[in-house]
């Protein structure tokens, strides 16, 4: 009878220790990080124009083949700026594309801030609408898709990248597509 | 012509009630990803406009409610509900109170049958 007692007096504290497990890890999650359901799934499709070369066009058809870094970013993001340095820094990692979207912006404001911060872009698409970025579920700048050779969504970064986010989490995930084949 | 004010100063206007409806009813139903405590009816960032454009445009093509609202959940996920779907990953969500609810009421009975048995 002692024993009856003993566990009844104890489930509710497990309960409560449950309880309080799940409200502890909810502390902790980012509800800005949402997650994209585009990981795994084939780039959107899209045609835009290209900033430096107006009469020229960019497409999703430029993923296949190159492991791509697919940056969404603005003049009117100020993080995008610091996110432009380290990005510098990557331009001369070989078999690696960066490329920009410079989303909801003015195309004249957006070559002269890469003419003053650097381009670190192999190209940059134009989407000033900002209906591309709604197909890939961007609600924010700066965000970052990696993109394999078969133009297969592989991951995404929100928030600006940094030396200690590129070591840790995207290097890996790059190197990781290097030894996959076309 | 049935006109629509929203937050913002932009307007929509549809040729029948219905779709006016639908328009208004599917904004509240929608999270604004951007201010993620108001929905798209409400919110003024840049983001809720653009998708509120989209919603109307979609509206006025004939897409049914579902249409759009999978438009929505392929490219940004369930978060983008408010009513989050009923399915295996949010069963403990939907189902999780009334079962502690149930067990629950279930011990209390059984403390209150006791006691009247000593009693």
């Amino acid at each position: 009878m002692h024993i009856i007692r003993t566990v009844k007096f104890t489930i509710p504290l497990i309960l409560f220790v449950i309880i309080i497990g799940f409200l502890w890890h909810g502390l902790k999650v980012n509800p800005g990080m949402i997650p994209s359901p585009l990981i795994s799934q084939p780039a959107p499709e899209f045609k835009l124009p290209q900033l430096f070369y107006p009469n020229e066009t960019t497409s999703n058809d430029d993923f296949i083949g190159h492991i791509t870094l697919f940056n969404v970013w603005a003049t009117w993001c100020n993080i995008c700026i610091e996110e432009n340095d380290f990005l510098l820094k990557l331009t001369n990692i070989e078999n690696l594309r960066i490329m920009g979207l410079n989303y909801k912006d003015d195309v004249a404001l957006a070559k002269q801030w890469l003419h003053e911060h650097g381009n670190p872009y192999h190209v940059v698409a134009v989407d000033s609408s900002g209906n591309t970025g709604i197909d890939w579920g961007v609600y924010g700048t700066p965000e970052t898709f990696i993109i394999d050779k078969k133009g297969i969504i592989r991951y995404k970064h929100i928030g600006p990248i940094n030396a200690a986010i590129w070591e840790k989490t995207l290097y890996p995930i790059i190197v990781q597509l290097r030894n996959e084949t076309l | 012509m049935y006109q629509h004010g929203i937050a913002s100063e932009d307007y929509y206007t549809f040729n029948s009630h219905e779709k006016q409806q639908r328009f208004e009813s599917l904004l509240s139903q929608l999270r604004c990803l951007v201010c993620q405590n108001q929905t798209l009816a409400d919110s003024n960032a840049p983001l809720a406009e653009d998708l509120r454009n989209q919603i109307y445009l979609k509206i006025n093509a004939g897409q049914s409610d579902k249409n759009i609202t999978e438009y929505l959940v392929s490219r940004y996920g369930n978060f983008i509900l408010y009513r989050p779907p009923f399915d295996k990953a949010t069963l403990v969500l939907w189902c999780g109170p009334f079962i502690i609810f149930l067990f629950s009421m279930i011990y209390l009975f059984h403390c209150i049958h006791n006691k009247t048995k000593i009693n």
